[in-house]
């Protein structure tokens, strides 16, 4: 069977056992957010969860790796109400290097 | 408290499939702990096997031996010798107790994928964080394409070359349908062939080293046999596809509005210096790697002892039976010094039979000696390769003053430039602390080195092991939500399973 998710409201369909941000590509869209500082679209960059390019919200929860989370049928992906874009003032939260060089 | 493992393994390449299964095997009780939802690491990337068709390791090398450490963990889990957790990261190891390492981890995606949650798919709640305890460490992080920044490098459609091979054999996704592979080192041709293969046109191989650069070290680059037939066979599959070979070629620019287009290539001498007029080719698809990098974070939150390889990269010194510098804890494979999977599998069994023997269990002295030459043979031929497929020393002067160094927090070279000049930084950390580039979401990892070698090529001098390192030391491994840190204080009860709030940001 093919799985049948949402991107901004247009249908994308995955194949059970790709991943979200390989199921976007396959079908065509290269970008799902824009950078906070200039506003430049971005998708899949280094493919295996290391540069955080690719974050997109899933299901209403903002800021996974599109290129490890699994797709899942009925799946909405992308801008939802409460998300604008991720990345763009959303990812004040996250606790990486925020302190600098020690 | 929770258990207390033998060993904690981190990683499920290579390296640390050896290891955990070779611990397990030698009596002692393993916990290993993997990103990714099935084992094999970026090597042996393949389908979902719940999902699995006939095809999908066509490419592969050395899948058999792949199979084999599978089937062995796959026994030595059901026995309940290996402690396996997929999908999960480590994102803090403390030694509180002498003698116990603590390892937070926290699911790495949502939901459960690939081999154990069997067929169940989809889902997004990270965390809950949890704790895992052993008294010893074997880490085998691997490692990640090291990038150089390049004008339009950020445009989508390009891409890391082993996240463009990560698409196909992970997710049988051809990311375009016109690629051109760039940067250096042999690793470009099999991404370029698997591209081809799976029904891309390849514009060019762009190649910034000569390719009879192994010479310089042929006794280096014949210490290991089985190399030389891979090679031809890639060479084979060059033809057979007809894919032009583009060398001592370095792309200038990515062109492209809000996708790829086209880029834009030049020649370029020995040294890196640009020699050529430029030419332009279509593309939809900017596959960059320029050999790799290790995964640091684990071994330096360690504080384990680091080294500037023949590669330039920052890598863990170990002994003759993989220990660092710290008591207790094993490095094995790409963290060590980028150097494959064959070398990355000797170094992870070694680990386990030094660690094994340390714990008084019986270790056969001449499968450690055996061991220790395949080792030494496999450090020769990644040295030779290394030094036939090096950064190009001016790759600097290839920097424009808008190009993009650090992607997260979008400061451009010229940023770099004015706070050298200006504020007066000289070295890699001062840098990071005034111009921020590395304190984004990636941490320093997309451009961590670039920005390492900027900082020291402005200030007139070469590359130490100390600018990388304080582009590679983070106080958490990966980013974790606020509600997983505000976790650390009160987990400590029962088995260590953090709060409700782990899904929150901020």
């Amino acid at each position: 069977m093919t799985y049948r998710m949402t991107f901004r409201g247009a249908a994308v369909p995955a194949e059970p056992g790709q991943s979200v941000g390989a199921a976007l590509v396959a079908a065509g869209i290269l970008d799902w957010r824009t950078t906070r500082g200039s506003g430049r679209p971005r998708g899949l960059f280094c493919g295996i969860g290391v540069c955080f390019d690719c974050l997109i919200s899933v299901d209403g929860v903002p800021g996974q790796r599109a290129c490890l989370v699994p797709a899942g049928d009925g799946m909405h992906l992308g801008d939802d109400a409460r998300h604008e874009t991720v990345g763009h003032g959303e990812d004040g939260g996250h606790a990486g290097d925020a302190g600098g060089p020690r | 408290m929770p258990y207390t493992h033998d060993v904690a393994v981190v990683g499920a390449g290579p390296a640390g499939l050896a290891a955990a299964v070779e611990s397990a095997e030698a009596g002692l009780a393993v916990v290993l702990v993997d990103a990714a939802g099935q084992p094999g690491g970026q090597y042996w990337r393949h389908y979902d096997e719940s999902h699995a068709r006939p095809g999908d390791h066509r490419g592969h090398h050395g899948w058999s031996a792949f199979t084999r450490l599978r089937d062995r963990l796959d026994v030595l889990t059901a026995d309940g010798r290996i402690h396996y957790l997929p999908g999960h990261q480590v994102w803090l190891i403390t030694r509180d107790d002498p003698g116990v390492f603590t390892l937070r981890v926290t699911r790495s995606f949502g939901g459960s994928a690939g081999r154990v949650g069997a067929g169940v798919s989809g889902g997004t709640e990270t965390g809950p964080s949890r704790a895992v305890a052993a008294r010893a460490l074997i880490l085998c992080p691997g490692g990640y394409d090291r990038q150089l920044p390049v004008p339009g490098w950020d445009l989508p459609g390009v891409m890391a070359a082993g996240g463009a091979q990560a698409l196909l054999k992970g997710h049988r996704t051809l990311a375009g349908r016109r690629a051109v592979v760039a940067g250096t080192g042999p690793f470009l041709l099999p991404v370029a062939t698997g591209l081809a293969r799976a029904g891309a046109s390849l514009a060019a191989v762009v190649e910034a080293n000569g390719t009879l650069g192994w010479l310089r070290d042929p006794v280096g680059a014949m210490s290991v046999p089985g190399k030389g037939v891979e090679a031809l066979q890639y060479a084979v599959l060059m033809a057979r596809h007809r894919i032009p070979y583009r060398r001592r070629t370095v792309i200038r620019e990515i062109l492209g509005e809000d996708r790829v287009e086209a880029v834009r290539m030049a020649r370029v001498d020995r040294e890196g210096r640009l020699t050529g007029p430029d030419r332009e080719v279509a593309a939809d698809l900017v596959a960059l790697g320029w050999g790799f990098t290790p995964s640091l974070e684990l071994p330096l939150m360690l504080g384990v002892d680091t080294r500037k390889d023949v590669d330039g990269s920052l890598v863990v010194v170990v002994d003759d039976l993989q220990r660092s510098s710290v008591d207790g804890v094993y490095v094995a494979g790409e963290a060590t010094g980028v150097g494959g999977a064959a070398l990355a599998v000797a170094e992870g069994r070694l680990s386990a039979l030094a660690l094994s023997a340390s714990l008084r269990r019986p270790a056969t002295a001449a499968v450690v000696r055996r061991l220790q030459r395949a080792i030494r043979r496999g450090r020769k031929f990644a040295a030779a390769m290394h030094r036939a497929y090096p950064v190009p020393g001016a790759w600097t002067e290839w920097l424009a003053e808008p190009t993009l160094v650090c992607r997260c927090e979008e400061v451009s070279y010229g940023d770099l430039l004015r706070a050298c000049h200006d504020l007066g930084a000289e070295d890699a950390r001062t840098l990071k602390m005034l111009a921020r580039p590395g304190m984004g979401w990636c941490q320093g990892r997309m451009c961590g080195f670039a920005t390492a070698e900027i900082a020291s090529c402005l200030s007139g001098r070469e590359t130490t092991a100390e600018d990388l390192r304080s582009l590679s030391t983070r106080s958490l491994a990966f980013p974790v939500t606020l509600g997983e840190l505000a976790a650390l204080t009160d987990d400590t009860a029962s088995d260590g399973t953090a709060s409700e709030a782990t899904t929150e940001r901020g």
